[in-house]
């Protein structure tokens, strides 16, 4: 039995549906405020997750 | 807004639009199968795409011309709340990642086409099967008229008014999605993605530098709402828990479409969609940066006629003619996109679950495929019909019940891929309530998205889709439980 990474998906979900984390202004990064950047950072964040957890699913093509 | 016509922009955009004209008809050719006569290879391009073709065509199709307009559109009037679709566009890859590779193996395994297919293969029900069909179609149209809106804004930026040229436009997307099927727009996809993205990488690149860096940026937009008395660039504590209802109702409807789910059975397989779900956040990185452009256009003090025009006069204001023509094509290519696979995808629907379940269960793979191609000019018509003779707000009101009732086929179509427990009857009254509560409080409340809740002492606004979607599983429980019968048989799960 493979043991698929599923439950890290489960993170941006709480990263980015908790809104009170992140709904403030500072710190400001290049100009953006903390609500942008949070929210961006999530973006790479996510895909890098879902690459671990792709990475635990054999290839079946 | 200048309405003089530019001849260079014109040029750049006239040029595009024949490229991508060539490129619909010619894909009937490219990965030529044995015959197009059969719906599998119309409609979903022989189920043979791979990762690059998936990627293109599923970001092409979810990230929409109307997407490029009415995102900054609505950041530009009432800031930070407006910015929901980035998480929407964020959470809902974790939950393609985790259900869609099952669908698809249903989907393939018992010859499926569309979800209704996959329903009623499941649960052995015409009338679930029945009740997800007409609502992907339902939910569908308004959408592919909205996409007419973003061509209709990007060819008036043109200067060039009347309803003709959109006419046109859709004239000729109509005979190629005829011939070519699936292909067309996937072919065209790569075209339009990659217009996309360059217009918005020079837009974010270039544009804060004009305007003083985005903390400058930053700092007009939250002077203008301060002047405004409204919006921000930050929530409002009571839009809090709007934004997180609107950002998951979002994510868990998008890909209930039959325009998304089309793109989804067209790869070749679970592995392909799990590769997508890693490599499709690109597409919202692009989208989070074009919601910026609103807030760049308070810093560039436009003042457009028409929040629509956010976008379009920002590049117009901002860029030498030929760039700004070679914007306006991408969001116009940008509406073809998933204008074809919306008609496609309600095409699909149609012939399998209208014309074979009721009319025609006799009918063979060819006859499916011509009911398919009449069904897709048919449908791209209404939608044509919709924005020239309805007022446009008429669209916008259908598309915003269209995506609360689109959320409420998620329990039928999903859930079966994870348990057995649920029943036909249990999940069609779990629908039933859902798309009528929730139309009821939309309707209520001047069909707006959010509705007040109280409990107590706690108020809050939410997202209907969500309210809805609750009480739909909610019943669809309850009703299972009652009707609970000891002898049902506790199958496997996939």
């Amino acid at each position: 039995m493979i043991h698929h990474r599923l439950w890290l998906l489960l993170l941006p979900c709480f990263g980015l549906l908790i809104v009170p984390l992140y709904n403030f202004h500072d710190p400001v990064l290049f100009g953006f405020p903390f609500f942008y950047w949070y929210q961006f950072a999530w973006v790479p964040v996510t895909a890098f997750l879902t690459w671990i957890a792709y990475r635990s699913y054999p290839d079946d093509e | 807004m200048t309405s003089e016509i530019d001849f260079t922009e014109l040029g750049v955009f006239l040029f595009f639009f024949a490229l991508v004209t060539i490129m619909g008809f010619v894909a009937a050719k490219w990965r030529r199968p044995k015959t197009l006569a059969r719906l599998d290879e119309w409609g979903l391009g022989g189920r043979q795409f791979g990762t690059w073709i998936t990627w293109f065509l599923v970001g092409g199709d979810f990230y929409t011309a109307y997407t490029v307009i009415a995102v900054p559109a609505l950041v530009y009037s009432v800031g930070a709340y407006g910015f929901f679709a980035l998480p929407y566009t964020i959470i809902v890859y974790p939950f393609v990642f985790a259900v869609m590779p099952k669908l698809w193996r249903v989907a393939k395994d018992d010859g499926s086409i569309t979800a209704a297919d996959v329903v009623r293969s499941r649960y052995g029900s015409r009338a679930l099967e029945s009740a997800v069909a007409v609502t992907g179609v339902v939910a569908t149209m308004p959408y592919i008229a909205l996409q007419l809106i973003g061509m209709t804004a990007a060819i008036a930026a043109l200067g060039i008014h009347g309803d003709l040229p959109l006419i046109g436009a859709f004239v000729i997307l109509a005979l190629y999605t005829y011939s070519s099927g699936l292909r067309a727009p996937a072919l065209i996809a790569f075209v339009k993605d990659a217009m996309i993205y360059v217009a918005v990488i020079a837009a974010v690149a270039l544009i804060p530098g004009k305007l003083g860096g985005y903390a400058a940026v930053f700092d007009a937009a939250d002077q203008a709402f301060k002047a405004k008395g409204s919006g921000g660039i930050l929530l409002a504590p009571n839009q809090v828990v709007a934004y997180a209802t609107l950002a998951l109702g979002s994510a868990l409807a998008a890909f209930m479409y039959p325009h998304t789910l089309t793109g989804v059975f067209a790869s070749r397989s679970g592995h392909t969609i799990r590769k997508n779900a890693v490599l499709l956040p690109a597409y919202t990185l692009m989208l989070g940066l074009l919601a910026l452009l609103g807030y760049m256009a308070h810093a560039a003090h436009l003042k457009p006629a028409n929040n629509n025009d956010v976008v379009p006069d920002l590049f117009q204001a901002l860029f030498p003619n030929w760039f700004a023509g070679f914007a306006f094509a991408a969001i116009a290519i940008g509406a073809l996109v998933p204008a074809a696979v919306m008609s496609i995808g309600s095409a699909n629907l149609f012939t399998r679950n209208f014309w074979k379940a009721y009319v025609n269960p006799a009918i063979d793979p060819a006859g499916e495929a011509t009911v398919a191609k009449i069904t897709s000019l048919v449908v791209k018509l209404g939608a044509l019909l919709v924005i020239l003779y309805l007022p446009t707000q008429f669209a916008l009101d259908l598309q915003l019940l269209g995506g609360l009732w689109i959320l409420q086929t998620l329990p039928a179509v999903v859930f079966g891929l994870f348990t057995r427990w649920f029943t036909a009857p249990a999940l069609l009254a779990g629908w039933a309530v859902g798309l009528c509560g929730g139309t009821y409080l939309a309707w209520s409340d001047g069909l707006r998205p959010l509705h007040a809740l109280t409990f107590g002492s706690v108020s809050f606004t939410a997202y209907v889709g969500i309210i809805a979607l609750i009480a739909n599983i909610v019943v669809a429980a309850a009703v299972n439980l009652a009707v609970a019968s000891p002898h049902r048989v506790e199958g496997a799960e996939v």
